[in-house]
């Protein structure tokens, strides 16, 4: 199984210790930049990656569906101890926020109607609206090169904001002529 | 049971469009939640965003709460399970396969094509999400306002995070009291 050994000549961490630490990860990752905790967690403090395969692998997370966080739980835990690293890692991320928003939902059963949460959730929706845009932004930056992929990017935009065009098919057909426009050449 | 299948199904099938993250299925979750299955209105869909946006851990784990609203714990479950298993065993299987692709000719065609895609979709799901969001001038200012701060500083999103909350709360104060 050389494709889950880690690039680095340190020993793999144990399956108890993967679990731990995304665990931990999963438990204070507040604000919503996820990627941002990954990387201090897994390159500067665990150093079970360095920079460039961090990059990659999210780079493989951005490109797949599925959310960046627990995409990149299960490439990290793949790359450490194969499978059952890649379980326990995703686990470890889920569990605490899982727990929570469980809970969270039955709490809005019981408050939910109180008009000062409404409001107070009201304007956290606002502000999380501008917070959105900097991950995009951020997002764009590295994948909008020439005018072509703004032309692609704003029009996937517009047919699903605009024309309520299915997701799906916004994503099969946007997908299918980007990915031709990028055609290898030559 | 056919709530359990009708969960499964909407969040089995909307984590397979989260391409780029979670924002990326926004419209439909919208669409089938809100106006296809009636769990929840638009603006209780909104609510749980931000709670999920309290909590630590991605914002989209918030399908347990609708699962939870809709079929108590079982459903959370059911949720959760759905909206992560078949994306989760694709990432898996492409994961071990992209690095023996590293020298395929379409690999960065692949990446350039839906990289642009995926930001198209996660600014329509802003869009969508601002139309319930920002109602008026002041939110619209204050999604502005978190915008330049977290782009420009440094500052970790939590703070105006929870400032906007509090904002919402002096607006509501100033409804009750001052009309």
């Amino acid at each position: 199984m050389s494709d889950a050994s880690p690039s680095a000549a340190a020993p793999a961490p144990s399956l108890g210790r993967i679990f731990w630490v995304f665990l931990v990860m999963g438990a204070t990752s507040l604000g919503g930049g996820v990627v941002g905790y990954l990387r201090s967690g897994l390159v500067t403090r665990e150093r079970w990656l360095d920079d460039t395969d961090f990059v990659e692998l999210l780079s493989i997370s951005q490109t797949l569906p599925g959310l960046n966080a627990t995409n990149m739980s299960i490439l990290v835990g793949d790359r450490l101890r194969g499978w059952p690293g890649a379980l326990l890692a995703t686990l470890g991320m889920c569990l605490p926020s899982g727990a929570i928003m469980t809970a969270a939902g039955f709490a809005y059963g019981v408050g939910g109607d109180d008009p000062w949460s409404k409001a107070f959730l009201h304007g956290i929706a606002a502000g999380a609206v501008g917070l959105i845009v900097v991950v995009m932004v951020q997002l764009g930056s590295k994948v909008l090169h020439g005018l072509a992929d703004y032309v692609i990017m704003l029009g996937t935009a517009a047919a699903v904001a605009g024309f309520g065009v299915n997701v799906p098919y916004a994503l099969l057909a946007a997908g299918a002529i980007g990915i031709w426009w990028h055609r290898p050449r030559g | 049971m056919k709530q359990l299948d009708d969960i499964a199904g909407v969040f089995a099938y909307l984590s397979l469009l989260t391409v780029g993250g979670g924002m990326a299925a926004f419209p439909e979750l919208k669409i089938l939640t809100v106006d296809v299955h009636h769990w929840l209105t638009f603006p209780e869909l909104l609510h749980f965003y931000s709670l999920g946006q309290l909590s630590p851990g991605p914002n989209m784990m918030m399908v347990a709460s609708i699962g939870a609203v809709v079929a108590g714990i079982p459903g959370a479950l059911v949720a959760l399970v759905a909206f992560f298993l078949p994306t989760g065993l694709l990432t898996f299987g492409v994961g071990r396969l992209w690095r023996h692709l590293s020298t395929w000719r379409w690999r960065p065609a692949v990446e350039n094509g839906l990289g642009s895609v995926s930001v198209g979709l996660v600014l329509a799901g802003c869009i969508i999400m601002g139309r319930g969001a920002v109602t008026d001038i002041l939110y619209a200012a204050l999604a502005a306002a978190v915008f330049l701060l977290l782009f420009y500083t440094r500052t970790n999103p939590a703070y105006p995070i929870i400032a906007s909350g509090l904002l919402g709360l002096a607006a509501h104060w100033w409804e009750v009291h001052a009309t």
